[in-house]
């Protein structure tokens, strides 16, 4: 029984090595064969250099793509003493040499020793077109996709071969989308039949995009007449669907646009429309929001590199509590003597405001400031047909975020519930013990210090400058205003339509013209609902 | 009528002041003109310019009181009127260079030949003549208050929300006249002129003239805004400021009465305006600016809002100041301007004018008291010994 099993487990090892060893020789064997084609390289001119690259594709072997792009790079090399090519890379006066084939290190060698090999464009495009075919069955689903893509942005009928084998044996169905995709381009580009040609403009147009459309225009003047028509009705697709994704793309600004003006008016909302204070240095407090971010990223330059991205974090809480403490100062030192002469606030805030704006050029000077954007803020990214950065798509967030934040507190907290009976009726408010002058302050406080943080928004997408505050005082009273003064939900609904509304008429009126019919449609609007869009009823509107 | 409409208008303090701008009409140019440059009493042409220019902003800040202290509307566009009147009389200057244009075009201003423009756009017609251009300094601001009054009063638009949608009109304008399209010079303006009425205007006598003609328009500006608070329809108008609702329900067509004075305000804006460019030599958007406006309110409530008299101190002196403290002290000065607004709304609700004249009135009253007073002790003397 013993003696069996064992005679069993030899003999299956025996198998087993033997196989290995012939596997081993033909990968050897086939190994040589490459040595031998790469070192080809280095003799021939550009003609037998292309075929020899086409040969090298042809093997399928993903073992010489590093030698393609060395190549296409102008890094390959052959060694003058042997003829054997080699990787180089510059190491001080020298090359360090590297295998072809495995990347092993070998050594390093003077310049002279080495000859380059040279690389015109018709060869560069036929490595390319190779190295799409070789990555086309790289095991890698990521180079695959790659591969493919590069395809689809350049196609060529040469890659129609590579495409098919790929097709063929692609399990992932990403990948295997934009290889279809790739290779209806390249039928496009080829001289396929007619039928083959008219299902490839159906799988083009289905991809979409601005590519598929210069691809659809080139095709249609080459095209044969059976094809002509399903071209055009595939550009005409395609057309429409890049007016939908530039509809989509204005809106989006605009909605950046309202994002911005509801956070430079939501302090405004407050100061402004639950208060009444006509409140001219509130751009002011936006401006130092934006200088308090300035000085906190000044110090972790200096101090603490390793905190950058935090910065706005930590200057966010900073900045609310110094334009907060500007705005205790203010009320406490001056609109308090002020309640009930609105027009009055009017000048001493304006003057408060141009106080505020030479003192800070007296102390950081007139000129801009640099303030960066944390890694997390820069950069863009594409959601189908449109294009998002990162720090436009945070500050709508955060605008909405301080949006919920403050309605919270004055919906659903104590002190919000006391300022709203300060507005509302202010002798009720005391007589229910309510300390007014003490609300009047802390609520003044608040929207300075919302502004504030406003400011640390701004300063990611604005020029921090004294004269900050001055760009967005008109347009956050035209918020206030339309929306409807001491709403703050018309805040939000003005806040955004304005920023839509601008960003929509903007490519038919242009920028300039665009901000003037809004303005005129704001003053239209007025006369039509004095009050703004949501009006405040009842009594307290006469107060 | 209308000699009861002036005699009315004369109070004291306006025929005086009014007296006064007239003299300082006929002497600050013969100062100029007639003194030798070296001569202690002689006025350098900077300083007569320089005052004239002052004299148009008062107008300015006059306008502006005629509606905000009588009538409580805060416009925070008034300089958008000023503005229009300037460029009115802008564009007649402008025709007047002619052909000594860098360009050398009989019909095109400099900045048309520069866009490629070939021919005059309609609104430039009939500025070549001084009449029209003076008329539209007037027309164009007046007709722009008219309709724009005429739809916000009627609708019942007031207060702040007033105010920011003034603010709003002249945002808009900056906005237009900074235009390249729009056919006013865009960015720069209307400059380089020549001369006015055939006289070269840098002359000094030309530069005299206008300050006299600044002067003049002043004090008769002054005279008219004084009869219309004085007549019945300034009473209206006082009560439309203080009891709106009240005044309407009395019966009083509240939005005319505004309009009217909103129209009239915004005429003198023009001519204050139109008076304004040539002695400054140029007119552009800028002067649309939202912060203009609000400075002309800033004159207004510290000289004394509602005193006719006061918004012509105010100008002057906050504008004096300016001049004095920009050059000597250029980062000092906004701080003092934002200053004064805080201390003067604080401090100084009434102004300087409307201080002064509270002091006035009640050290004669005090008087009179004390005067009633020892006429009484007189009385009673007589009667305690019999």
């Amino acid at each position: 029984m013993h003696a069996r099993l064992i005679h069993h487990f030899l003999q299956c090892l025996l198998i087993a090595i033997c196989v290995t060893v012939t596997m081993l020789a033909t990968d050897l064997k086939a190994a040589d064969g490459l040595r031998a084609m790469v070192d080809a390289l280095g003799g021939g001119n550009f003609q037998q250099n292309q075929k020899q690259v086409e040969a090298l594709a042809g093997t399928g072997d993903p073992k010489v793509v590093p030698a393609l792009e060395a190549l296409a790079a102008g890094d390959l090399y052959q060694r003058k003493a042997d003829g054997v090519v080699f990787i180089v890379r510059p190491a001080g006066g020298n090359f360090t040499l590297v295998d072809a084939l495995t990347g092993e290190a070998g050594g390093e060698v003077p310049k002279a020793a080495l000859e380059k090999i040279k690389v015109n464009n018709g060869l560069r495009r036929a490595i390319r077109s190779a190295l799409g075919g070789l990555t086309l069955m790289s095991p890698d689903a990521g180079v695959r996709l790659k591969a493919a893509s590069t395809i689809l942005r350049a196609p060529s009928a040469d890659a129609l071969e590579g495409l098919d084998a790929a097709l063929a044996a692609e399990k992932d169905g990403a990948v295997k989308a934009v290889l279809e995709q790739a290779r209806a381009a390249s039928v496009l580009v080829s001289n396929r039949p007619a039928d083959e040609k008219k299902a490839a403009v159906a799988t083009v147009v289905k991809t979409g995009g601005r590519e598929a459309l210069s691809l659809l225009s080139a095709a249609l003047s080459s095209a044969d007449e059976s094809l002509r028509p399903d071209i055009e009705a595939g550009i005409d697709q395609i057309e429409d669907q890049l007016a939908l994704w530039a509809a989509g793309q204005n809106i989006w600004y605009g909605l950046s646009l309202g994002s911005v003006l509801l956070l430079a008016a939501i302090g405004l909302a407050i100061t402004f429309g639950v208060m009444g204070i006509i409140n001219m240095a509130h751009g002011e407090m936006v401006m130092l929001g934006a200088y308090t971010t300035f000085v906190v990223q000044q110090v972790i330059r200096t101090s603490f590199p390793g905190l950058f991205d935090w910065s706005l974090a930590i200057a966010l809480p900073l900045a609310f509590l110094v334009t907060g403490a500007v705005g205790l100062v203010i009320e406490r030192g001056i609109i308090r003597f002020l309640y009930g002469r609105p027009l009055e606030t009017l000048l001493s805030t304006w003057g408060v405001s141009l106080i505020l704006q030479q003192a800070v050029r007296s102390i950081f000077g007139p000129t801009n400031q640099e303030v960066g954007n944390p890694s997390w803020m820069s950069g863009a990214f594409e959601l189908g047909g449109l294009t998002i950065t990162w720090n436009r798509m945070w500050i709508i967030v955060f605008s909405l975020a301080v949006f919920a934040s403050l309605l919270f507190l004055l919906k659903k907290t104590p002190m919000g519930l006391q300022m709203r009976a300060v507005t509302q009726n202010r002798r009720m408010a005391a007589s229910m013990g309510i300390r007014t002058p003490w609300i009047d302050a802390l609520t003044f406080a608040l929207g300075s210090g919302i502004a504030g943080i406003a400011g640390v928004a701004l300063s990611q997408i604005d020029n921090v400058s004294p004269n900050l505050g001055q760009g967005y005082i008109i347009d956050s009273f035209m918020v206030v205003v339309f929306g409807g003064v001491g709403n703050l939900w018309g805040t939000l609904v003005g806040a955004f339509t304005l920023g839509i509304l601008n960003k929509v008429l903007e490519p038919y009126a242009g920028a300039v013209l665009g901000k003037i019919l809004v303005l005129v449609l704001i003053i239209l609007f007025i006369q039509k609902r004095p009050r703004g869009l949501f009006a405040l009823k009842g009594r307290a509107v006469e107060a | 009528m209308i000699t009861s409409f002036v005699l009315k208008a004369l109070d004291r303090n306006i025929v005086v002041v009014a007296a006064l701008l007239l003299a300082l009409a006929a002497l600050v140019p013969a100062l100029n003109l007639l003194t030798a440059p070296d001569h202690a009493l002689h006025v350098p042409t900077y300083i007569v310019s320089l005052t004239g220019k002052y004299l148009t902003y008062a107008l300015l800040a006059l306008a502006l009181d005629l509606v905000w202290g009588f009538c409580g509307i805060l416009s925070l566009g008034h300089a958008a009127f000023f503005a229009l009147g300037g460029y009115a009389m802008g564009m007649y200057l402008m025709r007047q260079i002619g052909a000594r244009g860098s360009y050398g075009n009989p019909l095109l201003p400099d900045f048309m030949v520069f866009l490629n423009w070939k021919e005059l756009p309609w609104f430039w017609y009939g500025f070549d003549m001084f009449w029209f251009a003076a008329l539209m300094a007037v027309l164009v601001p007046g007709l722009l208050a008219f309709v724009f009054g005429w739809f916000a009063f009627r609708s019942r638009v007031n207060g702040v929300y007033l105010s920011i949608i003034t603010q709003a009109m002249t945002f808009a304008l900056l906005l237009a006249f900074f235009r390249n399209d729009m056919g006013f010079g865009g960015n720069n303006g209307l400059t380089d002129f020549k001369d006015i009425l055939g006289f070269n205007i840098q002359s000094d006598g030309t530069r005299s003239a206008l300050f006299a003609a600044s002067a003049v328009a002043l004090a008769l500006s002054l005279v008219i805004a004084s009869g219309i608070v004085r007549s019945k329809y300034g009473k209206v108008l006082a009560g439309v400021r203080d009891a709106e609702s009240r005044t309407r329900f009395l019966g009083y067509r509240v939005e005319h009465v505004k309009l009217f004075a909103f129209t009239v305000s915004a005429m003198m804006a023009g001519v204050a305006g139109a008076l304004y460019v040539p002695q400054v030599g140029i007119i552009n958007p800028g002067e649309f600016e939202p912060a203009n406006s609000i400075e002309v309110v800033i004159w207004t409530a510290v000289g004394g809002r509602g005193t006719l008299i006061g918004p012509i101190v105010g100008a002057i002196l906050v504008n004096g100041g300016k001049s004095i403290f920009t050059a000597a002290f250029p980062e000092f000065w906004l701080f003092a301007l934002g200053g004064l607004f805080i201390l003067v709304t604080l401090f100084l609700p009434k102004g300087i004018v409307g201080t002064a004249r509270h002091a006035v009135e009640r050290c004669r009253e005090h008087g009179r008291a004390r005067k009633a007073e020892e006429a009484h002790a007189h009385t009673a003397e007589p009667q305690a010994a019999e």
